[in-house]
């Protein structure tokens, strides 16, 4: 990264100012290192709500700039989710089972350790070996790397299979969806070796650690808040420079950029990649917070929500896409934790659990018919209104009759 | 001269309908040719074969010294091998600017990870402004492509293309929807460009072919009716039916 970057980019250093004063506000404020204000819950939502405007960032990489609009990204957010979850779960199962097999007279042998394991952990869904994918569930490292090579390599396999045929628009898109409804049935499965529709729990808890759940909640925020600030400034840079000029071309005109001799394919796979990964970080830090992760996290309407924030948001502006994400989540979180009010009509009383959905729906097609920049588009109103481009310097009462040339300034 | 793209006994069939028929065509090293021939004659699919759009179903496609054949090629890789093509209609990143524009046409390296660390130094931007300058945009480089009129649009491609440095540059109607004197300059810019490649120009207009001064192939039915000079071509009694009707 060079200089002419930033200096070309202040949204950049005007996001990440935002960041850093809203993560600073919630540790003041916080139970766990603050003044108590904030609840340990809410910096938990909050933030998962980081972890959300990374995942829209991706998407926002992947739809609003190179113009694939893929409904599969939340099956590479739940994967990422599955992948830390089985060491969580592994590591956590494995201290409690050493602890309590102490206590019986004989040491217990290695093979003993690792059935109570499998036993513990398996036991729900019928089973108690331990299934191949489990393998390196007792390695952190090994784990962490798997967090972004798994949905990597799946959307390195799926992009290549389907640009290389050329798949482009409404049909891509079924796809992408038909690919996370693919993995989420094959989660649900018992003998999935993910535990089926139990998924895997007691996430928050993190092996070994004694710090209390406030604090724990505020080192997942910062994580997030890190996470999201290097994503944005990542996904800036890349459609900055000549990159950003020729996935953007890709996006108005596919066919014009193949016959400039640039490889349509490749560069369509390299994004969809890398925001796959991006999307896995997320995840693998959203879970974590969440406490839990069930096959229905990656059912195809988690992905639809997704595109949803992304053009309420304002799509084709990163920005756009995180403070989309942002306000729709907590939003959604507000009206349906039941804290919104109810409307009583006389003869029928909305209650938003039930109508927040609608809501949404309704607000998504209005932004989509009337402010197709969404909530992004909002700033352009106010710089539009702070700098008019007007061209001329202001040349006073005697040359004011004019034009800025003939004045000779 | 030597040959530069020959194109042989090439045919295509759209569902049982025989767009090109047994066409035989070649172009030397530096040769400006004009292509005419009446709607549906065939002059867009044989742009599309020549730049891998479309596959035929017999015949053969050589290009340069080697002789490659460009029918197991993708398009990308046809375009880096040098053969640069402008659409009838004309289609730059209207959402980028003038100097985008070009500076994504210049030749340079195309996988996406040299593009990545790509950043221009002087002697492109240099490049850029000379080639703004040659197509009279120099004032417009920084605008957005979208805001230009069309006929500004026409020769932003067509700087794009001299951008490129193709070796054969394929230009479908140029001179489609502009004023006189932008006909004037857009025929000045390609034959100045014929001089040091072939240029393949496809134009209805039999003025704007006139002043283009060059050989003319005449497509009729997928295959070639006559080539020649314009006065030989439009003597041709054949050409004659063609263009007037029996």
């Amino acid at each position: 990264m060079n200089r002419s970057f930033v200096a070309k980019n202040p949204s950049v250093l005007i996001f990440l100012a935002c960041l850093a004063v809203f993560t600073l506000v919630v540790t003041i404020l916080s139970e766990g290192f603050g003044i108590g204000v904030v609840s340990t819950s809410f910096v938990k939502t909050l933030g998962k709500t980081l972890c959300l405007c990374l995942i829209a960032v991706a998407m926002d990489l992947i739809w609003g700039f190179v113009g694939i609009l893929s409904l599969g990204h939340f099956a590479f957010f739940g994967l990422g989710g599955y992948m830390i979850g089985m060491w969580l779960m592994y590591e956590r199962t494995r201290l409690i089972v050493v602890e309590s097999l102490s206590q019986s007279d004989i040491p217990p042998t290695a093979a003993e350790v690792t059935d109570a394991i499998g036993n513990q952990i398996f036991g729900v869904v019928g089973a108690s070996e331990f299934p191949l994918i489990w393998v390196f569930a007792d390695s952190l490292v090994l784990q962490l790397a798997l967090v972004v090579l798994v949905p990597g390599l799946l959307a390195l396999v799926f992009g290549w299979l389907a640009f290389r045929s050329r798949v482009t628009g409404v049909y891509l898109s079924i796809l992408t969806q038909a690919m996370t409804l693919a993995l989420a049935l094959y989660l649900f499965q018992n003998d999935s070796g993910l535990r089926g529709n139990n998924g895997l729990s007691g996430l928050q808890n993190l092996p070994g650690v004694t710090a209390s759940q406030d604090q724990v909640s505020l080192w997942f925020l910062w994580a997030s808040a890190a996470a999201l600030g290097a994503g944005y400034v990542l996904a800036a840079w890349l459609v900055w420079g000549k990159f950003g000029s020729v996935i953007r071309g890709i996006r108005d005109n596919e066919a014009r950029v193949r016959f400039l001799g640039y490889s349509v394919e490749s560069y369509k796979l390299a994004v969809f990649t890398l925001t796959a990964c991006i999307a896995a970080i997320a995840g693998a830090l959203y879970y974590p917070q969440a406490g839990i992760i069930n096959p229905a996290e990656v059912a195809p309407i988690a992905s639809i929500y997704l595109a949803v924030w992304v053009a309420i948001g304002g799509r084709g502006r990163l920005y756009g896409a995180v403070i989309g994400a942002a306000f729709v989540s907590l939003l959604s979180t507000w009206f349906t934790g039941g804290q919104a009010p109810d409307i009583p009509l006389g003869f029928y009383t909305i209650k938003w659990v039930d109508w927040w959905l609608v809501l949404l729906g309704v607000s998504f097609v209005l932004v989509t018919l009337f402010a197709p920049k969404g909530i992004g588009g909002l700033f352009d109103l106010i710089t539009a209104r702070r700098s008019p481009d007007r061209h001329g310097a202001d040349l006073g009462p005697d040359d004011g009759a004019l034009r800025e040339q003939e004045a000779g300034r | 001269m030597s040959t530069l793209l020959e194109v042989s006994g090439v045919s295509v069939t759209f569902d049982g309908f025989r767009a090109i028929n047994n066409l035989s065509f070649r172009i030397g090293e530096a040769e400006l040719r004009a292509v005419i021939g009446p709607n549906g004659a065939g002059k867009t699919t044989f742009m599309d074969i020549v730049t891998g759009k479309t596959r035929p179903d017999e015949g053969r496609v050589l290009w340069g010294d080697k002789s490659q054949s460009l029918l197991k090629m993708s398009e990308a890789r046809i375009a880096q091998a040098g053969i640069g093509r402008k659409f009838q209609k004309p289609t730059v990143f209207e959402d980028q600017t003038v100097q985008e524009n070009l500076l994504m046409a210049l030749k340079k390296p195309r996988s996406w990870l040299s593009v990545l660390g790509y950043r221009p130094v002087a002697s492109d931007l240099a490049r850029v402004e000379e080639l703004a300058a040659e197509i009279g945009l120099v004032e417009a480089l920084s605008r957005k492509s979208g805001e230009l009129s069309h006929g500004q649009k026409q020769w932003l491609e067509i700087g794009m293309l001299l951008a490129q440095e193709p070796r054969l540059l394929l230009v479908d109607e140029p001179a489609a929807g502009m004023t006189p004197t932008e006909r004037e300059h857009t025929t000045d810019i390609l034959v100045r460009a014929a001089q040091t490649r072939a240029v393949v120009v496809v134009e209805h207009d039999m003025e704007f072919v006139r002043r283009l001064n060059c050989k003319v192939t005449v497509l009729h039915e997928g295959a070639v009716l006559a080539e020649g000079s314009l006065d030989h071509v439009t003597a041709n009694q054949d050409v004659i039916d063609v263009y007037l009707g029996r």
